[in-house]
């Protein structure tokens, strides 16, 4: 009986320092995986930023005023001007749709030179 | 195991009947047995001994692996738990009121070098001197040669010239990450921007330091960590920004002038929408200040803020409005603008000499009468007119979000006598910024408050305490409309914005001191738009332009100044969400009687 404990006690220890030993192990690896998945965030933000400049120095005035002067031609872009302002009203309603053709006879023009 | 018997019977009986003692096959069967006892446990103790030799070399293997491991691995510190949030070191953009980045930061190199690690000094030198041509090569040789140990060749690197150094292939030669501004709208907003260095700097990294403008009034608060990279919101426009600097920018080149500046400002809000300065600068590459002549002619140089100028006429709006507050006077009022009016012994006059006879106060402002303002000026007194302009911020620097702002201190008189009272009343004798201008302007378009310039986008009006009475306010406006239409700013009006303003033409004191050149002025527009329902003030300053379509040079701000602003409304104005209105309006007495 008292080997029998020894036994179990022996087991439990030996489980317990496996289970401490194996959640020290899984925690580690959370935190790498973390620390790697920080290291994505700093570098996805680092190339974020350099995207986001270049955007916006791709998208300057300057630059842009110069693209629509060149590409006059095919886009025709001015400067925005007071009367192109509209109203609703100067806007015509869309044309009615035709109405359907009920009852359509058939008419051909074969032979219609004899 | 079949045990043997230590006395089997008949090995006994065998004994016996031979006559041998029995005891003796006993004694020899126990020794037997013994033995074999013996035997059997040496070899569990040396199966055991085996066991525990095993377990120690496992056991001593471990430690040894472990040790090796840790000998040969870098040493990393326990953690118990993540860290936080990482921190975001780098410097907070800056961004326009629509979130388009105007300052932000790259990653960039530096290079430097340890001249004990080289193998070539003499090759590296020449090579370098190839890829930077403004490096000194003698210098280079000299470092590289001598007894430093560590020096900074370049602080800011492009990707291809680090490829370049690269393949130099010396390992004396060293980069260290560093962190740059960038501007990438170039001098556009340069004079609001700024622009920024590094300070401390190491191997490692530099911290970078706002040197000017706006980036270095929030030095501190664009580098604390704790803003985790959140954005600086300017109440700039960019667009806006961009077409009122290309408008000013034709206007001063047309014009002739030396310099010139545009302040658009919210007149609820006080946001400064665009503020434009110019000859301006690239604050990616930012011009030394000047070391000998005057400040003001260097690009650096902030017209529309640090620029304290006598604005003329456009003063003249603010005698008006306090007579017009106090009671003294109303629109209609008749004041007899005819020579002579002598203060002080000083003769007051007009421009070109006019005379416009009597005149009511609201066309002492559209024809612009010195002599029609200073009569206004000594009924309010001197006393009343200083509080009233210091109730404007007329006396103080504008409490502007960049470090120039603190410079563009008024000038003030060093007396304030009558003829002080008079002359300040038509704008000469007290220098403002056009800055300051722009919020006097606000409070008339605003009705009656004061609002405070400001760089930072805002939620909501912000309106000040009360300096004038709507009514006056109101009145006032009229008064600036006038100007447009029937006015000395009649190229000012721009269909469908209902623009009012004053112009301001002064001739510029000698730098010296002695009197005012004669064919030098600075000549400002302020207005307002639309006047129907205020929005934004606009001031266009000029400096030195001169307009020579006519057969004389014209000197004059409704001649100068004033087409100037009227373009950049035009421009600026649809940019602004603002519906131009061409309809004519106040049909709310027409009632449908028939249906």
């Amino acid at each position: 009986m008292r080997s029998m404990l020894y036994v179990m006690t022996f087991v439990t220890v030996i489980g317990a320092a496996f289970w401490a030993y194996h959640e020290n192990y899984k925690t580690q690896d959370a935190l790498s995986e973390a620390q790697a998945v920080r290291a994505d965030i700093r570098d996805a933000r680092a190339r974020l930023a350099v995207l986001k400049a270049e955007w916006a120095y791709l998208n300057r005035p300057d630059r842009l005023r110069d693209l629509a002067e060149v590409n006059f031609d095919r886009l025709g872009l001015m400067p925005l001007k007071p009367d192109q302002f509209g109203r609703v009203d100067q806007i015509a309603y869309p044309a009615p749709p035709e109405l359907p053709i009920t009852d359509p006879i058939e008419v051909s023009s074969a032979g219609a030179d004899e | 195991m079949i045990r043997t018997p230590l006395r089997p019977l008949a090995r006994i009986l065998d004994a016996r009947r031979k006559g041998e003692n029995p005891d003796a096959i006993e004694r020899e069967n126990l020794r037997i047995r013994h033995e074999q006892m013996r035997d059997a446990a040496r070899s569990r103790a040396e199966g055991r001994l085996l066991v525990m030799a095993v377990m120690f070399f496992c056991a001593f293997c471990v430690v040894g692996a472990r040790m090796g491991a840790l000998a040969a691995s870098e040493a990393e510190e326990p953690r118990a738990q993540a860290t936080g949030a990482s921190i975001i070191a780098s410097r907070a953009d800056i961004v326009d009121r629509h979130g388009r980045v105007m300052a932000t930061n790259m990653e960039t190199f530096s290079l430097y070098a340890h001249p004990q690690q080289m193998v070539e000094p003499i090759r590296a030198a020449k090579e370098l001197v190839k890829i930077f041509p403004e490096l000194n090569e003698e210098r280079l040789l000299k470092d590289f040669t001598g007894k430093r140990k560590f020096m900074w060749v370049r602080k800011k690197l492009s990707p291809e010239q680090k490829q370049k150094v690269h393949d130099i292939g010396e390992p004396g030669l060293l980069f260290g990450p560093r962190e740059m501004r960038l501007y990438p709208n170039g001098a556009l907003a340069a004079h609001i921007l700024g622009g920024a260095s590094f300070g401390r700097e190491g191997v490692h990294s530099a911290e970078v330091i706002g040197t000017a403008g706006i980036e270095k009034f929030f030095d501190k608060e664009l580098r604390d960590p704790a803003r985790e990279g959140a954005p600086l919101e300017l109440s700039l426009d960019l667009t806006i920004q961009a077409a009122a600097e290309r408008v000013l920018l034709g206007g001063m080149k047309l014009l002739n002038a030396k310099g010139a500046a545009s302040v658009l400002m919210d007149v609820h809000t006080g946001e400064v929408i665009s503020i434009a300065s110019l000859p301006d600068f690239d604050p990616n590459d930012r011009p030394r200040p000047l070391t000998e002549g005057d400040a003001s002619d260097s690009p650096l140089f902030n017209r529309a803020v640090q620029g304290v100028y006598e604005l003329g006429s456009t003063f003249k709006v603010f005698a008006s409005a306090q007579a017009l507050d106090l009671g003294l006077v109303n629109p209609n009022t008749i004041i007899d603008t005819s020579p002579p009016m002598r203060v002080n012994g000083h003769p007051i006059g007009e421009f070109a000499g006019k005379n416009y006879g009597p005149l009511s106060v609201s066309d002492v402002i559209v024809k612009s009468s010195n002599r029609g303002t200073g009569k206004l000026a000594l009924q309010i007194g001197k006393k009343r007119q200083q509080e009233f302009l210091k109730s404007l911020g007329l006396f103080d620097p504008v409490p502007f979000e960049i470090v120039e702002a603190a410079g563009g201190q008024p000038l003030l008189p060093p007396r304030w006598a009558d003829i002080s009272t008079v002359t300040i009343s038509y704008g000469h004798g007290l220098s403002t910024s056009p800055l300051h201008l722009a919020a006097g302007y606000a409070a008339i378009a605003n009705g009656g408050h004061y609002v405070q310039p400001t760089l930072l986008k805002q939620a909501g009006p912000k309106l000040g305490p009360r300096v004038m009475s709507e009514r006056t306010a109101a009145q006032s406006l009229d008064m600036l409309r006038k100007v447009v239409t029937e006015g000395t700013a009649s190229f000012g009006e721009v269909a469908g914005y209902h623009v009012g303003g004053k112009t301001g033409t002064a001739d510029k004191p000698r730098a010296r001191g002695g009197g005012y050149y004669k064919d030098k002025v600075i000549n400002t527009f302020a207005s307002v738009f639309p006047t129907d329902d205020p929005k934004y003030v606009l001031i266009v300053t000029l400096d030195e332009p001169v307009e020579t379509s006519g057969k004389k040079p014209r000197r004059t701000a409704g001649w100068t100044a004033v087409p100037v602003a009227a373009e950049m409304i035009r421009r600026v104005a649809p940019l602004l969400g603002l519906r131009p209105d061409i309809e004519t309006r106040h049909l709310t007495n027409i009632i449908n009687t028939s249906n």
